[in-house]
């Protein structure tokens, strides 16, 4: 029992928290605009592992550290338009059209990474983003050091929740989204393209995915090497259900699954006689229960995984 | 533009269209190993060589297929009754991890090799079936989406087959490398071509995917999956038990996976590592989708595949082009053969 109050009580756990819930944070955002407009992206997982080897490779041959951010938000948005094309006007499967574009995205990604560095046996670091004291702020005791000791990319996934939440619910743009998601024949009856609608969404959502990437290798890390993602896509996944598909849920979802991470880090080294593996399955059993609880309360998007053709019901 | 449904594809695209979709892969992998810098029409020379031109380059290609027909008769066999089975490399593990269980058994080693094999198949699909019997549980007792519960049980399978092999099944003669106790000889699977890794699992999983297509074809079972796929609600309205034909479905796709593990353990390996599996469960999806779902297709999209690994790997070795372009144009291939399937439903319209 003491283990477990000593790990609550230390600061570094709670640092880890909001660091640990970033990439997530930002993926879940991702699959929830993808899911709003009615499109499953499963496509996150390999789209994650792009945007975290372009991120990196950004950095390494030069670039600025937000150069790597931009391009691997412009990556995910490509790998988005490609998912985009082929769900949502030829209609194709979204479930085989999204773990395709996970197995091509993420192959071309380790494929570009052994091109760029062809031997090395440990992967080369770069200088990662510096946590960002803000001012006053974090010379609160406690507080301080947990939410204003982060690195930037963290206060811009914290940002994008609040503007996600602002466009979807409050902006004639998130009506159009919201209404693709549920009726995309009553888009159609405003005078909106829901294709148009649906394909600049996933867009949207894939660039967050692959900033959701980036934080990995940039920030999280300071490097990239294959198996990076491990899974965090499909978490995703999951995180998006248990967070009925709204914004601010998503955020809660994100930061409750890092918190338990976090903790079952600090218990792995803590206790002993209990095999580490047992430890790592945590989060993705918590991420199967979350899903099994809020599946039965949850209310999906109508449309979604629903091709929209013009002229056919 | 728009795209109106063909009242009849006809025979020509229809074969056409994959001839098709792997060209066009072929040619953006192409596109990839110029950018390695190596020369685009010797790279494809090599891996023809790599996976034909010798003895030992065409057993490895069998070797490779063996695994890779019974994962794809896994997904496809789900997949045909919308069953979204992601799971495979999980179940693949699982079926593994069985087998060297089986070989702590006491008695078993001593057993005549028949039975041997057939309890260590039998216990590496029941293994892959148990599985995947857990998110078909939890799809229909509480709605939560299999692709989900089911990726995310691979990972969760890969750590337990972790944990096995550094505790109850560790080796401990291997120097401390985490691998399982080797398989008894008993329950190991005969060569089928001297000095080479041949075995004899390729005629269990070519015998797996005749019996599927006759299940499919010929069965009630089969009819129900393919009702249940085509239109839940309307064959649930025609008395398809939906819940009972899903969990059967479950069962023969989690034991195809899982004789996949339990079959490259016996017939290669010997024991369980975590590496054991290429990403065998992943590709195993392609290779349905490659097949269009049909059963004796998943042969050739499984040769497929085993060609583009074995070629790749040593066309790799000689040209300095990294090896993840196997997967890059198997990924390729599914992309390109779900828009070529497209195209033979559908016309182009101005």
């Amino acid at each position: 029992m003491s283990v477990i109050v000593d790990i609550l009580a230390s600061v570094g756990m709670w640092e880890a928290v909001l660091r640990i819930a970033t990439p997530l944070i930002l993926g879940t955002l991702g699959v929830l605009l993808c899911e709003r407009v009615g499109v499953l992206n499963l496509g996150i997982e390999g789209i994650m592992a792009f945007g975290a080897m372009i991120g990196w490779l950004t950095v390494y041959s030069g670039g600025d550290l937000w150069a790597g951010i931009a391009a691997a938000a412009a990556c995910g948005a490509a790998f988005g338009f490609l998912h985009a094309l082929m769900t949502v006007p030829l209609g194709l499967s979204q479930h085989v059209t999204g773990l395709g574009i996970t197995l091509f995205a993420s192959s071309v990604a380790y494929y570009v990474f052994r091109l760029a560095v062809p031997t090395a046996t440990s992967p080369p670091t770069i200088e990662p983003f510096r946590p960002l004291p803000v001012p006053l702020l974090a010379d609160i005791p406690f507080l301080g050091p947990v939410l204003f000791t982060q690195t930037a990319p963290t206060y811009l996934a914290l940002v994008a929740v609040a503007v996600l939440a602002v466009v979807l619910y409050r902006t004639p743009l998130g009506l159009a989204i919201r209404m693709t998601g549920e009726n995309p024949h009553a888009v159609e009856a405003q005078g909106i393209d829901p294709i148009l609608v649906r394909i600049g969404t996933i867009m949207a959502g894939s660039a967050l995915m692959g900033v959701a990437g980036a934080f990995l290798s940039l920030a999280a890390f300071n490097s990239f090497f294959p198996t990076m993602v491990q899974g965090r896509g499909w978490i995703c996944i999951a995180l998006v259900v248990f967070a009925l598909w709204r914004p601010g849920r998503a955020l809660l979802g994100a930061v409750l699954f890092a918190f338990f991470d976090a903790f079952q880090l600090r218990l792995q080294t803590a206790v002993d006689g209990v095999p580490y593996q047992l430890f790592l399955m945590l989060p993705y059993l918590l991420s199967i229960l979350a899903l099994v609880v809020m599946a039965q309360r949850a209310r999906v998007p109508q449309a979604l995984m629903q091709p929209y053709r013009r002229g056919e019901r | 533009m728009r795209f109106e449904r063909r009242e009849r594809p006809s025979a020509a695209l229809t074969l056409l269209a994959p001839l098709g979709a792997i060209a066009s892969a072929l040619a953006m992998a192409g596109a990839l190993i110029a950018l390695a810098g190596a020369n685009v029409a010797e790279a494809f020379g090599l891996i023809l060589q790599g996976a034909f031109g010798s003895r030992l380059g065409i057993t490895e290609t069998l070797t490779r297929a063996t695994p890779l027909i019974l994962t794809g008769l896994a997904a496809a066999v789900a997949f045909r009754a919308r069953l979204w089975n992601i799971g495979g490399e999980g179940q693949f593990y699982m079926g593994a991890l069985a087998v060297a269980a089986f070989g702590l058994v006491p008695g078993l080693a001593g057993a005549p090799a028949p039975v041997a094999v057939l309890v260590c198949l039998v216990a590496g699909a029941l293994a892959g079936m148990a599985l995947l019997l857990v998110p078909v549980v939890l799809k229909l007792r509480f709605g939560s989406d299999e692709v989900v519960t089911t990726l995310l049980l691979n990972f969760v399978a890969i750590l337990f087959v972790s944990m096995m092999i550094e505790g109850a099944l560790r080796d401990p003669l291997a120097f401390g490398w985490p691998q399982s106790v080797p398989v008894p000889d008993a329950a190991l699977l005969p060569q089928l071509v001297e000095r080479s890794r041949l075995h004899a699992g390729l005629l269990i999983a070519l015998a797996m995917a005749v019996a599927v297509w006759w299940v499919q074809e010929r069965t009630v079972f089969g009819m129900r999956t393919r009702a249940a796929g085509l239109n839940a609600r309307a064959a649930a309205f025609a008395g398809v038990p939906l819940g009972r034909t899903l969990v059967l479905v479950g069962c023969l796709s989690g034991g195809l996976a899982g004789l996949a593990g339990a079959i490259e353990v016996m017939g290669v390996k010997g024991y369980v590592t975590t590496d054991l599996s290429p990403n065998y469960g992943y590709s195993g999806i392609v290779i349905a989708m490659l097949a269009a779902l049909h059963p004796i297709g998943v042969i050739g999209a499984a040769l497929f595949s085993a060609v583009i690994f074995v070629g790749a790997d040593s066309m790799s070795r000689a040209l300095g082009v990294p090896s993840y372009i196997a997967d890059v144009t198997v990924a390729l291939s599914l992309l390109t053969m779900l828009v070529a399937l497209f195209l033979v439903q559908y016309r182009v319209r101005r």
